[in-house]
């Protein structure tokens, strides 16, 4: 059955392609809704207006003038006082209450008691490398944004995890709006938030939220249904009550997960509070993105460094975090007498050091700041100067190839072929995937695309978008085999794709920036690092996953190495090589889109211009609505056909 | 004897429209039958039986028969669809949630298969937690857990945690646990099949020893039947949701009530459960009945020796009244029989 189906896809699909390139030729430049750049359709200009008078209306309107006023205003306060503790001089102060001595003692100490102190170690140096690099103040200002968002991302996303554990159907309530907020391209909420909230720190928080409570929240339901049944079983039969069970039974053993949970919650919110520098959050992402916008190669390079550590120390001391969780229950009384000992001194040296901070200006102010990062930018500075100079020849050959064969013919074909075309296509294998239910959501979302004016700068995003996929298909299906039949290779590469994970996603840009300037292949090969890791990951586990005495049986048959990876490991991993695809896809688009900082057209130029300039700030919105509607419908048709429609037709065992 | 336990026209139908199939024609189709014409599966149908106090009583039935349906429906870990659940005389399934909590922290307590021991907690803590759930203060509880934890045999593991301990000590701190709030009932759930044959064994002569100890009333469910005769006063034989047969390990093999119930008892050594009562004869002639004479009730195994030993057959006694004789040729038709 399930061969049937899938034999049967292949010539449709064949057919379906050829088509549309056919009819594509013959059609080609006509009803492709051309526009200019810095032209506007009517819905665009009434974006605008809807804008503007938003903003007009800010203090006669009842709800914009007390729910939202007061929202800014608690999550702006709640910022500025953590800024004042870290970067930003209160009124009457000279500088922050706590300066860089307190804050790397208390760093460290809060690492040594959650993890241990070799992270703590790293910890203390990562911070002290932060004022090195010289960027200690807007370090602090990007933490203070950091720890603003994620302890209201916990708050409410622990929580709310937890029902979804417990209660099937309040998951199902919060399934589709999790979802949206992981498919849709972060950069798109920028703009709407920061017309409701206005730009500034509180505005950054909000987007973070967005970003960051999906992670929260998923891991701990994830966490509390992992938690064995026969212990639940156990703690009922002996007459707890909901909450005694809650609170003995099911979060004791969830710790762990729900540790990882927050460890992923920091790193999306460290991912985000950069980006949202585009709203004017203060921090490292502002440096970023001005000397990304000066292609200033030297110091995105510092600051991306910074950006970098930071991401660094914060990823191991909560994965250490979480490995200690589940360490500490069998720890010896002895150890743990010591351990308190230790962190019992440690705490009397923290306290010294706030004092030292808050009272001398060697504690507070960052002594030699700078001192490496500067010589750090000019080197990178030169170095990509060197590149430009003596590898543009080898730079432009390759550009030069890859857009002639393969981009630039892609691009042509999806911006030329006319919109009722291309969206046939669409509706097409929306059908063959997904039946007509899908079918009816994508003619929907189709027509919203359309309906944005945008469709010819939504087909060039698209056409970036498919060829970064390729790409990394292409290294996910390489590696990802490779890995999974290898453990060395697995044990090498996985922790360099894991670090690969928690970087920021604008950071990827830097070196590519040196290598390619502002070009459109800065944004694809940036999206392809920033993608790929995901991908490769998800097919070696699937390629690890193909049982070992399937492999066996294919070897003692007489298969070589060769056969055994295309005919059992590949085809057994389709699930994973098609979620990786879904995955792919995804990343690729939310990549693509950012590189529109850094000269790649499409939509993320149009964000990105709606930010800079107010009257495109209509066509900015429409670009960011456009980019939702491609990442739902690239989403919902790859989703559909990573599931093969015969699983109802199995219908086995409940 | 009293009866602790009595359940009456038990049933668990899982699906759609669960209630609209308990009683009815449909129930009776097979198993995948009944699934194909409404959706639904009778994991437990229309089960009764009583169980007296002190007594061990053994459900046993291969995987999917619905015995450790039949036995979370009796403490609610699964609610039931339709019948009657009395402990102690006590209905169980019409107890609100505060009344069916304050049953299960005194009246019962569970043992599981994957023992459902709590990583976090040290063997002490996971002993006392019933009675801590039970809002008992601290020394109390650990004295108490201390008892039960040399009960078990576990005494100088008190301050390890589960994943310290092997399968068989880890199911040592389940009974514990089980143990600890004194209770009149313990259902045990398959709490040895994960265990190696060896330590089951152990596990097995142990709970013996703690019926003979502490005398509690036991509910055990497996699906081993070695295990079922060893530890069973009467065992009840389960398939496809319903009982098969309920009898005395003696009256399953003796007079096991269909093919699916002979064929479990097969392999098993019947001289080993068989008394001579099961093999007695009419004497015919007065020259048997010159032997010597043995109780009723003796299992054959123990009797082979001195009917072999003697000449003639030996007398079987039932209080004094005489109930016929066994000769050699009995006692090998059960040993030899075993195989055949």
């Amino acid at each position: 059955m399930l061969q049937r189906l899938r034999t049967q896809r292949g010539p449709q699909l064949a057919l379906l392609l050829t088509l549309w390139v056919v009819l594509g030729r013959l059609f080609a430049g006509n009803w492709t809704f051309p526009l200019d750049r810095s032209s506007l359709t009517p819905f665009h200009t009434w974006l605008g207006n809807g804008m503007d008078s938003i903003d007009a209306n800010r203090n006669t309107n009842p709800i914009m003038s007390n729910v939202v006023e007061g929202i800014r205003n608690g999550i702006d306060g709640f910022v500025a006082a953590l800024q004042n503790l870290l970067s930003q001089p209160p009124a009457g102060h000279q500088f922050p209450l706590v300066g860089w001595l307190g804050v790397i003692a208390i760093v460290t100490w809060v690492v040594y008691a959650t993890a241990n102190w070799r992270v703590a170690t790293l910890a203390g140096i990562g911070f002290y490398a932060l004022g090195a690099l010289g960027f200690w103040t807007e370090s602090m200002d990007t933490l203070a944004l950091v720890i603003a968002a994620v302890v209201i991302a916990l708050i409410i996303g622990i929580p709310l995890g937890i029902l979804s554990g417990l209660f099937p159907r309040f998951e199902k309530l919060m399934t589709p709006f999790l979802d949206f907020a992981q498919v849709m391209p972060t950069f798109v909420y920028l703009m709407p938030v920061a017309l409701f909230f206005l730009i500034g720190p509180a505005s950054a928080t909000i987007v973070t939220l967005i970003y960051a409570i999906p992670p929260a929240l998923r891991i701990t339901a994830v966490a509390i249904r992992g938690v064995p049944t026969v212990t639940v079983e156990a703690g009922t039969s002996l007459g707890t009550t909901r909450w005694q069970l809650l609170r003995k039974v099911q979060l004791p053993q969830a710790k762990r997960t729900i540790v990882v949970g927050i460890n992923q919650t920091i790193m999306a919110a460290l991912s985000m509070v950069t980006i949202a520098a585009l709203i004017d959050a203060p921090g490292l992402g502002q440096v970023v993105v001005q000397s990304l916008q000066k292609l200033d190669v030297g110091t995105s390079f510092q600051a991306g460094l910074a950006i970098v550590v930071m991401a660094i120390v914060l990823d191991r001391a909560t994965t250490a975090a979480a490995a200690k969780v589940q360490r500490e229950s069998v720890q010896a009384a002895r150890t743990r007498l010591r351990r308190r000992l230790g962190l019992g001194i440690g705490f009397v040296g923290v306290v010294v050091a706030v004092l030292v901070s808050y009272f001398t200006v060697f504690g507070a102010q960052f002594q030699g700041s700078g001192f490496i990062g500067l010589p750090f930018a000019d080197a990178m500075q030169a170095g990509a100067d060197w590149v430009q100079l003596h590898w543009s020849n080898a730079t432009s050959w390759y550009t030069d190839l890859i857009s002639n064969w393969f981009l630039n013919p892609l691009q042509s074909a999806l911006v030329g072929t006319p919109w009722f075309l291309t969206g046939a296509v669409v509706l097409a294998l929306a059908y063959m995937f997904g039946g007509p239910r899908l079918t009816a959501v994508c003619a929907l979302l189709l027509a919203v695309l359309v309906g944005t004016g945008l469709w010819s700068d939504a087909m060039v995003t698209l056409a970036a978008t498919f060829f970064a996929a390729a790409i990394t298909i292409v290294l996910g299906v390489f590696f990802g085999a490779w890995m999974g039949r290898n453990h060395r290779v697995d044990s090498i590469l996985r922790p360099v794709l894991d670090a690969g994970q928690v970087l920021p996603a604008f950071v990827y840009l830097v070196p590519f920036l040196g290598l390619f300037g502002a070009t459109r292949f800065t944004a694809i090969l940036a999206a392809v690092v920033y993608a790929a890791p995901a991908s490769v990951k998800l097919i070696a586990d699937g390629v690890r996953g193909v049982p070992q005495t399937i492999r066996e049986a294919a070897l003692s048959a007489g298969a070589n190495t060769w056969q055994v990876i295309t005919k059992v490991e590949l085809p057994m991993a389709r699930h994973a090589i098609a979620l990786a695809t879904n995955q792919g896809l995804i990343y690729v688009l939310a990549m693509v889109v950012v590189g529109g900082l850094v000269g790649a057209g499409g939509l993320g130029y149009l964000v990105v211009a709606g930010f800079a300039q107010s009257s495109l700030r209509g066509k900015g919105m429409a670009a960011g609505l456009a980019i939702v509607v491609l990442g739902i419908l690239i989403d919902r048709i790859t989703q559909a056909a990573s599931q093969p429609r015969v699983r109802a037709s199995i219908g086995n065992g409940h | 004897m009293t009866t602790t336990i009595s359940v009456r026209n038990l049933w668990k139908v899982f699906g759609p429209h669960p209630e609209a199939i308990v009683n009815s024609p449909d129930a009776m189709l097979s198993r995948s039958e009944l699934r194909k014409k409404t959706g639904a599966t009778a994991a437990v149908r229309d089960v009764s039986f009583d169980v007296g106090e002190g007594e061990v009583f053994v459900v046993m039935g291969l995987s999917g028969s619905g015995k450790s349906t039949l036995v979370r429906c009796m403490t609610r870990l699964i609610e039931p669809t339709a019948g009657e659940v009395l402990i102690q005389g006590e209905d169980v399934l019409h107890a609100d949630g505060a009344r069916l909590r304050e049953i299960r922290r005194t009246k019962f307590s569970m043992v599981f298969q994957h023992f459902g021991l709590l990583p976090h907690r040290r063997v002490i803590d996971n002993v006392a937690f019933g009675l801590e759930i039970n809002g008992i203060k601290k020394d109390k509880r650990y004295a108490r857990a201390e008892e039960v934890v040399g009960l078990v045999g576990l005494q100088g593991y008190e301050q390890a945690y589960p994943e310290q301990l092997s399968g068989g000590m880890q199911q040592r701190v389940g009974l514990a646990r089980a143990l600890a709030s004194d209770p009149a009932v313990m259902f045990f759930d398959e709490p040895f099949s994960a265990l190696d044959p060896l330590i089951r064994r152990d596990m097995q002569t142990e709970v013996i020893r703690l019926h003979e100890e502490v005398g509690k009333t036991m509910v055990f469910i497996t699906h081993d039947i070695h295990e079922a005769l060893r530890l069973g006063d009467r065992i009840a034989i389960m398939r496809d949701g319903g009982l098969v047969q309920v009898g005395t390990p003696e009256e399953l093999i003796a007079q096991p009530a269909d093919d699916y119930v002979a064929n479990f008892v097969l392999d098993f050594p019947k001289s080993h459960v068989l008394t001579l009562r099961w093999i007695a004869r009419p004497a015919t002639s007065d020259a048997e009945l010159q032997g010597p004479a043995l109780p009723a009730n003796m299992v054959i195994r123990d009797a082979a020796r001195t009917v072999l030993e003697v000449d003639g057959p030996v007398r079987v006694m039932d209080d004094g009244a005489l109930l016929g004789v066994v000769s050699t040729e009995e006692i090998l038709a059960v040993i030899a029989g075993a195989q055949g």
